[in-house]
């Protein structure tokens, strides 16, 4: 009988240590600034009681985050939060681990304060189920302001300027347009132009509902034209490049142009280089009036113990508090995901980007980025990412490249 | 005394050994002689192996037939981000069939796979030969053929993804020579980059087989050389017809160990192209990981990587049997 009042004993004292609220969260912020970030989360949760427990998965673009999460899942265990973007979300929703976290979302006002583009990636089935982050924006072209003055050229705002500055910074002997050859950036570089060339509805109706008729219409054909034409103003040895020595080549002035996310801004910065003089952002050619956004986003994981739970909707209301939303992007190059956080101390590039956030969540061009899976599900936006990769990397024309891109949006 | 050995798996000898002080023991009797405390020797003897042999047995039964045999059900079902359990028949391997990226694979496989067992075999049969003439310093040159097998491929692909850059490496190094004509733009361009995985796994693996080679000229029985020499045979003609033809069993573990080098390799690509530029160097083993793991495609995934074993298989099965029928009739 000892024994027994021993054992229930230690049971209890278990289930009193698991009460104290925590959270678990797992994510690859590691590099330097986005490790400070989420210390910075660490700080805000211990502030209001809840201890915080590290799962940090260093890896480029999250995938072995993404091992490491399905790992434990499928042993039963899932940490309390994970960073999990885009129609991924809507994959783990399918897997019905997902917990419920509208009664954040209503506490915090989340619908009022982000926009709709959003919140619709964060529900599954109409319920909150994520938190978003921050908003990189993905359509921008750095340029260097000192190579465009040696080759006489200006910034371009359409793609016939574009080139006239190309060609300009080509006969000054200079590599017009810096870039990487890894799938990802073939990616990045192919949504900016068919953003530029379609606009945003058609972006829209190719990219994120992948209809058919409009990925074989002329304007993905001019698109993928577009596309060749810029092959020509890239230096042959971009091939395998890292996207930070691109940048490199533009803060050094080697190459004039680089069409990259926001996140190039830290790669300026960190060289010393002061937005509007050393380096300017502008949007990439005819895309001004339109955002592709790349959010980050923490996805809540179904736990059973109730303090836990409330731990848990504690962590997604910090991670919109505009206190956390102005440190957090301050120190990650990225911009806050709500309005109503001072914006006096973001640059111009990143003041511009709220703007233009917010302007275009009203007109409807605030579209998903296509290369950093936002709009469709991993397994489609790798099929179409290895069309554009096959398209940079070849001789194919732009009509066979649209058909293949067609039946890369089908078959998987 | 005489000590029964631990790890041997014979069982205790009928008459054993006459032990030391003891007459030996009763011949007209089948019964080993009774010691005390032998009993237990024998159960020992006649267990411990098994005991010692059964926890890496039943982990391979498990983590390798066993993960087969998964992987072989997983091709089979629907599984996409997370295994399930819903049978698919064989619409994954029609879905891999259809997937122009896979034949892309298979065919680098296919261009990677023959040249780098035939140089390998070229150039480490020739190393070896040259190195079996009693040269001075034998040694000193072998440690140096063999050292690249020591590291890792990720290692060897970094350095000759530098090596090989037309920025960075051997063509600006002419370049700045004076070599202005020199171009060898192999791993930026499209149509050559896997042959630079070729390059990258040769100058790894030829100082290994180089090794086994070496190994097996030395266990060339000198005196039929000397008889052929006797006969007026020509060194070459030696080689040709007696010493390599009796290597037979070292091309055999060569064979075996070099292909399945390269249906597996997977840090090698990944370290040296990435499998760039494109998709133009993509491997099996890249495209099994990127389905599997990064894109939520595990029953795709699966079914790739049953293709690469059945690769294996078809390479292994007949030079397993080759091998064995050699041996039984005595070669």
């Amino acid at each position: 009988m000892k024994l027994k009042a021993l054992v229930s004993l230690l049971a209890l004292a278990g289930a009193a240590a698991q009460a104290a609220p925590q959270v678990e969260v797992l994510h690859y912020w590691t590099s330097g600034g986005e490790a400070r970030s989420a210390a910075e989360l660490k700080k805000i949760m211990e502030s209001k009681g809840v201890a915080w427990k590290d799962f940090a998965v260093a890896g480029g673009a999250g995938e072995n985050a993404a091992t490491a999460l399905k790992a434990r899942v499928m042993a039963g265990s899932p940490p309390t939060a994970a960073q999990i973007k885009g129609p991924s979300i809507q994959e783990w929703g399918q897997e019905g681990v997902l917990a419920n976290i509208d009664q954040a979302a209503v506490e915090g006002k989340w619908d009022a304060s982000v926009p709709a583009v959003v919140t619709n990636v964060m529900k599954y089935k109409g319920h909150y189920v994520a938190v978003p982050v921050n908003v990189h924006r993905v359509n921008w072209l750095w340029v260097n302001p000192a190579v465009l003055a040696k080759a006489g050229a200006k910034a371009p705002t359409s793609f016939a300027e574009f080139f006239d500055a190309a060609d300009k910074i080509k006969k000054a002997g200079l590599v017009a347009l810096a870039h990487g050859g890894q799938p990802w950036q073939d990616a990045t570089l192919f949504e900016s132009v068919v953003l530029g060339t379609g606009g945003a509805e058609f972006y829209k109706k190719a990219l994120v509902q992948l209809d058919q008729a409009s990925l074989t219409s002329p304007t993905m054909i001019k698109s993928f034209e577009t596309l060749a034409r810029m092959k020509t103003y890239i230096d042959k040895d971009a091939a395998g490049r890292d996207w930070n020595l691109a940048t490199a080549m533009v803060i050094n002035g080697k190459a004039g142009m680089q069409f990259m996310g926001d996140w190039a801004k830290g790669e300026f910065t960190a060289a010393g280089k002061v937005p509007g003089k050393d380096f300017l952002c502008v949007a990439a050619p005819g895309t001004d009036k339109a955002f592709t956004f790349n959010i980050d986003s923490l996805a809540m994981f179904k736990v059973k113990d109730p303090e836990q739970q409330k731990a848990q909707l504690t962590l997604a209301n910090a991670v919109l508090s505009p206190a956390f939303q102005e440190t957090f992007n301050l120190n990650k190059g990225s911009i806050p995901v709500r309005t109503g956080v001072p914006r006096d101390k973001f640059d111009s590039c990143a003041q511009k980007s709220m703007d233009d956030m917010a302007a275009t969540s009203k007109t409807g061009a605030l579209v998903p980025s296509l290369a950093h899976g936002m709009a469709v599900n991993t397994a489609k936006a790798g099929a179409i990412q290895d069309v554009i990769a096959r398209f940079m990397n070849s001789n194919m024309t732009p009509q066979a490249a649209a058909q293949a891109l067609a039946k890369a949006a089908k078959t998987m | 005394m005489s000590v029964t050995p631990l790890f041997s798996a014979r069982r205790p000898r009928a008459p054993a050994a006459p032990v030391a002080g003891k007459p030996a023991a009763n011949d007209s009797s089948a019964k080993p002689p009774v010691r005390p405390g032998s009993r237990l020797g024998a159960l020992a003897d006649a267990w411990l192996p098994r005991l010692v042999l059964s926890p890496t047995i039943i982990a391979s039964l498990v983590f390798v037939y066993g993960f087969i045999a998964l992987t072989a059900y997983l091709s089979l079902t629907e599984s996409r981000m997370m295994p399930n359990f819903e049978f698919a028949g064989f619409g994954q391997y029609e879905r891999l069939f259809d997937l122009e990226r896979w034949w892309v694979a298979a065919a680098n496989l296919g261009i990677f796979g023959g040249l780098f067992i035939l140089f390998c075999l070229a150039i480490g049969l020739s190393m070896a030969i040259l190195l079996d003439q009693r040269i001075r310093h034998e040694g000193a040159l072998r440690a140096i053929y063999l050292y690249p097998m020591a590291l890792s491929f990720i290692v060897t692909g970094a350095a000759w993804k530098w090596i090989l850059n037309p920025g960075l490496g051997l063509e600006k190094m002419m370049h700045d020579w004076g070599f202005t004509n020199f171009t060898f733009d192999w791993l930026v361009d499209p149509d050559m980059a896997i042959y630079t995985v070729v390059i990258a796994g040769v100058w790894q693996s030829s100082g290994f087989v180089m090794a086994l080679f070496l190994a097996g000229l030395r266990g060339v029985d000198d005196s039929i050389i000397k008889a052929a020499m006797v006969d007026g045979a020509s060194l070459p003609t030696i080689y040709r017809r007696i010493v390599i033809p009796s290597l037979r069993p070292v091309f055999f573990s060569v064979l075996l160990v070099l292909s399945h080098i390269a249906i597996k390799s997977f840090d090698l690509v990944m370290a040296l192209t990435a499998g760039g530029p494109g998709t133009s160097s993509d491997v099996p083993a890249i495209f099994m990981y990127q389905f599997s793991f990064t894109r939520g495609q595990l029953g795709l995934g699966a079914a790739s990587a049953m293709m690469m074993l059945a690769t294996v298989l078809a390479v292994l099965v007949p030079l397993m049997y080759l091998e064995t029928k050699g041996a039984r009739h005595g070669r």
